[in-house]
């Protein structure tokens, strides 16, 4: 069993506007057919636009929303049709970090009662213990104790995004899904939080789902990378072939967006024409054949597998 | 601390020793009033203000300042004790509401709406003709009446609240409804829920008032502030005390609670500590 968790052709469709006659005319298909798995102490990252659906893929690992279809197995253990009550047990080892730090804190509960809030319900220790391992917990992810009492107004946003990983560790989880975790903090801070999820990673044996739209995290933070758009993977493999080797057409489009430190290297930028399309009516066949300087007829007729290319490297093109 | 804050509060603190004059007064009202505020003294009627008689007397000879203490007891006694009623089952139904949404929301508003529909002193009056007037009755007329307020502004609260990322990281812990409701939904409420409590005390006091007034509130000879002045409508030209004295408790009351109200609402939210 070396997978701690995987998904498999996980779907999750939300009802789109209802007509004024005859109910529900399409569903947004915001997460379509999904398969990935993550390995212990292993840091998938995922990439896409925004609304491509990689934080409703983080919101169904956790069970905060249920899956249309599909299938979601922690250890071996099938999760995914599990009711709340049996769920229980399985919510200390997936914890979630979101991405604003303001919204994510109850403003009327202290440090103390955020952060050991999940003991409370989950665990029967005592108060004294509780303080103990909260304090513990406060002093890994770089708060001072004498912090204990505050209240989420009195931090900064780092140190807030810093309250919400501590509510999440505390738990002692496996999983961590982090949802854009940096996406609404200063370049500066953004690399104080990176390094102590990567510290944290090496002393608590965690796995990280890291949902974000900023290449050079996630190129930093990931151990393998998937690449979202329109609510599939396009493209999957482990970080230096991603980078190195983009396949995709898509990938190879973002790729050419990040700026290379590096004097006089001349590169081409590949624009993207047009907007995303709207999930509530994708485009046939390939998703991305609007869009796609490579597209063929058969793109437009035909949906392309995710097919394993290289070992590893999975690629959803015809072109391949 | 509470204190403290409220201190730095002048006008706050205005309204806060106002309610506090007002609920020491109806506590204490036996033994502050001069006299006994039914008895009748027709050698004495409509005497102006004097020694004796601190407000005067009215067409039957009693006394006004007793009568308006007495008054207090009696005002008091409805607005807390129907906007308490009012709290409970707005919040509980609005909270209900809100955190579920759907169907369960649409019922439940949809009645509310109904009741909202119909002027508030309308519908109390409706309630108070069909069940007879009794001080009980005008306390569960008004506040049924106040219910739907409280659970809009309550549903409101929670149907952005639930929105919210700390209710779902509430979620991944592992919460039941039950704490997430009580831990991270009333909580946040509490603002606009005190200072719909504050302005609605003050509400349901004119509300008894105008009920009283109309012969529908407390029954006559108890000296409700609403029937003291029912009483003085005729003679207002001619002994203008038996209308001024309960006019101005009734103002000062309800200016003391809605002062009250904003200074709580600035005291509570954290944020501007």
């Amino acid at each position: 069993m070396d997978e701690l968790l995987s998904v498999k052709n996980l779907k999750k469709y939300f009802p789109g506007p209802k007509r004024l006659l005859g109910g529900i005319k399409h569903h947004v298909r915001a997460v379509d057919d999904i398969s990935f798995h993550i390995r212990p102490g292993e840091t998938l990252g995922l990439v896409g636009e925004s609304g491509c659906g990689k934080s409703t893929i983080g919101r169904l690992l956790l069970r905060l929303i249920s899956p249309t279809a599909g299938s979601i197995f922690f250890r071996g253990d099938r999760i995914h049709t599990l009711n709340r009550r049996a769920m229980r047990p399985y919510r200390k080892h997936l914890q979630i970090i979101f991405q604003d730090p303001y919204s994510s804190l109850n403003p009327r509960m202290m440090v103390k009662d955020i952060i050991g809030e999940g003991l409370k319900r989950t665990t029967r220790i005592s108060a004294i213990e509780r303080r103990e391992r909260v304090l513990d917990i406060m002093e890994k992810v770089g708060l001072r104790p004498e912090q204990y009492s505050r209240y989420p107004h009195e931090f900064s946003g780092g140190q807030r995004q810093r309250i919400c990983i501590a509510r999440a560790i505390v738990m002692n989880p496996a999983l961590v899904v982090a949802d854009e975790p940096v996406s609404a903090l200063d370049v500066s801070i953004q690399a104080q939080v990176i390094n102590l999820l990567e510290r944290l990673r090496e002393e608590l044996n965690l796995s990280y789902l890291f949902i974000s739209h900023d290449l050079s995290v996630v190129e930093h933070i990931s151990d393998r990378i998937a690449v979202m758009y329109l609510g599939k993977i396009v493209e999957m493999a482990d970080r230096n072939q991603l980078y190195n080797d983009p396949q995709h057409p898509y990938t190879i489009a973002l790729l050419s967006a990040l700026p290379l430190p590096q004097v006089g290297r001349k590169k081409k930028r590949i624009i993207l024409h047009g907007d995303i399309p709207s999930p509530l009516n994708p485009p046939s066949g390939c998703r991305f054949h609007t869009r796609c300087s490579r597209a063929t007829g058969i793109c437009r007729d035909s949906e392309p597998e995710l097919k394993e290319g290289d070992t590893g490297h999975f690629i959803a093109c015809h072109g391949n | 601390m509470f204190m403290r804050k409220i201190y730095k509060n002048k006008l706050g603190l205005a309204g806060f020793i106002v309610i506090l004059a007002f609920a020491m007064l109806a506590l204490a009202a036996p033994w502050v009033s001069t006299h006994d505020p039914l008895k009748a003294d027709v050698m004495n009627w409509k005497a102006p203000p004097s020694m004796d008689h601190f407000f005067g007397t009215d067409e039957y000879g009693r006394d006004i300042f007793s009568r308006v203490i007495h008054g207090t007891r009696i005002s008091m006694y409805i607005s807390f004790l129907s906007v308490l009623i009012a709290t409970f089952f707005g919040v509980s139904i609005g909270a209900i509401s809100g955190f579920y949404g759907g169907w369960i929301d649409n019922i439940i508003m949809r009645f509310m709406d109904a009741v909202m529909s119909f002027p508030a002193i309308l519908l109390a009056i409706g309630i108070m003709a069909v069940m007879g007037g009794s001080i009980y009755n005008v306390t569960i007329a008004l506040g049924f009446v106040y219910i739907p307020r409280f659970a809009r502004i309550i549903r409101g609260s929670a149907l952005s609240l639930r929105q919210k990322e700390f209710v779902e990281a509430s979620l991944a812990l592992g919460s039941s409804d039950f704490t997430i409701i009580f831990r991270h939904i009333l909580p946040n409420c509490m603002a606009p829920l005190i200072v719909q409590i504050t302005l609605s005390l003050a509400y349901a006091i004119l509300a008894e008032t105008g009920l009283s007034f109309l012969g529908l509130g407390a029954p006559p000879p108890a000296p409700s502030w609403g029937n003291i002045l029912s009483d003085a409508r005729n003679l207002m030209l001619d002994a203008p005390w038996m209308t001024v004295f309960p006019g101005i408790a009734i103002t000062m009351c309800v200016l003391g609670f809605n002062l009250l109200g904003d200074a709580l609402r600035d005291i509570l939210d954290p944020r501007l500590k």
